[in-house]
């Protein structure tokens, strides 16, 4: 078989609907052997301590295996093992970019289980601190797109330099830059000052700036279009099969956010638009980086607008040594990386008799393979940046 | 035009590299070592021991004697990383509310385990422990010179106001309270009991008028 009747073998079955599901089979030509690569962990691409076996006949990807896996702390069982309080500075360590969602993800699921309420004022700083969480994050995973596309340092150190005006406010407000801690069941751990709350002001005023300079800088770029579009398309029946959520799922054209789908905490109260994608491929993924972080943007405006006064902790909450009524509850919010759930079943014990993390970068990470066959060496690097992945999160 | 998106881009660049030699704002780093941004008060990062200059009780130096610790244990139970040891005292000190209360014989910290989650510090009912912002503890000894004692974790009330002041005037006002209270129930006991001494006396003197 020659190079230009294998293109239209991969072509062909990737058009036919039944193996939309399924990744297609390259056989290799037989002129030459299959080049097998071990992508990581010392690559400069690979996000930690991940690894590709990539099986390659000439440029093109015939096979990849993702191998995770080396940092596996045991988040799981520990958590099985120690109060349901001790769990939440270990929950900081899974996403580690954005750990006020991973909060409130797991904050929510221990208020379903006890039946906790949360004060208004909590609420809503919990909104501030989640949407700059995603604004940081979604930075940053443009920062480093950008990075493994060649574009060596520009725009991951604009990128990192906004962030860290959002980590100083993290910083002020919670005591520490990313391992926050800061979420309670049943509110929040320390009330923000008016002097913080004029201070979150002023950094969100200068963040449509920043997007506005990222978009100037980037998005009408050639070479970023060249490299990006038709690049890892990822169709969207696989992507709902799999259960890809957040930014990827909706670059793939599916409306399907959790703030809108469950309005956990306040977000029926806001107005904001969900960005949707319809080439399914890198380029997408990255344009709907930069729109959610205007409608994050958007969001923040509101909540720093209308934030009431009053306490942050229910005053009926224990900090410690509760024991929940036996039963299950799974929490779940749309982190910035997709549907970050937490699953508790409790035995009336002070700790959780069952602790389960459904954590987005794992699961996304599934379809990794599929958009990756067929595609040039050279775009996996690519492709597997626009998944925005955190290791800590992965292999927990 | 092709390749106008990249001279827009590279007009970005430039602005910024050019308005870093004319606004400080466009500088972002600072040299570390030499020159150093302003603290954040909420900062924190490993926990110390609180004592109280004035010698509660006992002999011994100054930090042993005023550590504000009972031995409770909570924190060492509490502790995520499990990083805290805690060895209770055989006798007890009188505290600053004039009660008998165990103090820590030993209390060590491995801050290599620490992970700076701070529940330490918000489990404790007695104000005891607080969060520290010294982030310069690099060390050639990576088993002891971790391990922090007794000793090396006290550290006066008058740092902890000079680290975090809002923090501390709030938990000073909130240990006045309780000592105030305490003061005023042991005031009240003294009174009632007073009361009660000058009704018994009457009441026997009573009893010997009638006798009599």
């Amino acid at each position: 078989m020659t190079s230009t009747n294998k293109v239209a073998a991969f072509e062909s079955a990737r058009n036919k609907p039944e193996d939309w599901n399924r990744p297609p089979i390259i056989e290799p030509d037989g002129e030459g052997e299959l080049l097998e690569v071990a992508m990581g962990p010392h690559h400069p691409s690979t996000h930690g301590v991940f690894r590709m076996d990539i099986a390659l006949d000439g440029e093109r990807v015939i096979r990849l295996k993702p191998v995770f896996g080396y940092l596996h702390r045991n988040h799981e069982k520990i958590g099985e093992s120690i109060s349901y309080l001790a769990s939440m500075p270990f929950t900081d360590r899974l996403d580690y970019i954005c750990s006020l969602t991973n909060n409130w993800a797991y904050a929510l699921a221990v208020e379903k289980l006890t039946g906790q309420e949360v004060p208004e004022r909590a609420q809503y700083l919990r909104v501030i601190l989640a949407e700059l969480t995603r604004i940081q994050n979604h930075a940053s995973a443009i920062g480093f797109l950008l990075q493994e596309m060649g574009a060596s340092g520009t725009p991951l150190m604009y990128a990192f330099r906004e962030r860290e005006k959002i980590l100083d406010l993290f910083e002020g407000l919670t005591g520490s830059r990313m391992m926050c801690n800061y979420m309670r069941f049943g509110g929040c751990r320390v009330d923000a000052s008016a002097a913080w709350l004029d201070e979150a002001r002023k950094v969100v005023a200068g963040l449509p700036g920043f997007v506005d300079e990222i978009d100037r800088l980037l998005c009408s770029n050639e070479i970023l279009m060249a490299r990006c579009q038709g690049v890892g398309i990822l169709r969207p029946e696989l992507a709902i099969n799999a259960g890809v959520t957040g930014p990827m799922l909706r670059a793939s054209g599916i409306n399907y956010d959790i703030r809108k789908v469950d309005h956990y905490g306040i977000y029926d109260r806001f107005q904001f638009r969900v960005p949707l994608g319809d080439h399914w491929d890198v380029y997408d993924r990255f344009m709907i980086r930069m729109l959610e972080m205007r409608e994050s943007i958007g969001i923040l405006e509101q909540a720093l607008k209308d934030i009431p006064g009053g306490p942050v902790m229910d005053p009926k909450a224990k900090i410690r040594g509760f024991r929940p009524k036996p039963g299950e509850a799974y929490g779940r919010i749309e982190a910035p990386k997709g549907e970050l759930g937490f699953y508790l079943i409790s035995d009336g014990g002070p700790n959780p008799y069952r602790y389960r993390v459904r954590p987005p970068s794992l699961i996304n990470l599934t379809v990794l393979e599929d958009m990756c066959l067929g595609q040039n060496v050279a775009d996996v690097v690519l492709i597997f940046g626009s998944v925005d992945i955190v290791l800590g999160e992965v292999d927990r | 035009m092709l390749g106008e998106g990249i001279l827009k881009g590279l007009a970005e660049t430039a602005k910024n590299f050019a308005g870093s030699y004319f606004s400080a704002e466009r500088l972002t780093t600072v040299e570390y070592p030499e020159q150093r941004i302003a603290p954040i008060e909420a900062t924190r990062d490993f926990p110390f021991l609180v004592f109280d200059a004035e010698n509660r009780d006992g002999g011994g130096p100054e930090w042993e004697a005023g550590l504000r610790c009972v031995a409770c244990q909570i924190c060492e139970k509490e502790c995520p990383p499990k990083c805290i040891y805690i060895e209770k005292s055989k006798d007890k000190k009188l505290d600053y509310l004039g009660k008998a209360q165990y103090y820590p014989a030993r209390f060590d910290i491995d801050i290599s385990v620490c992970m700076s989650c701070q529940i330490c510090v918000e489990v404790c009912p007695f104000e005891a422990i607080k969060m520290d912002t010294e982030f310069e503890l690099s060390t050639t000894d990576r088993f002891g010179g971790l391990l922090l004692d007794r000793e090396q974790l006290a550290k006066p009330n008058e740092y902890y106001h000079k680290i975090h002041p809002t923090e501390a005037a709030k938990v000073d006002a909130h240990l006045a309270g309780e000592k105030a209270k305490a003061d005023a129930k042991v005031k009240a006991a003294a009174d009632a009991a007073a009361a009660k001494a000058a009704a018994d006396a009457a009441a026997k003197a009573a009893t010997a008028g009638g006798e009599a």
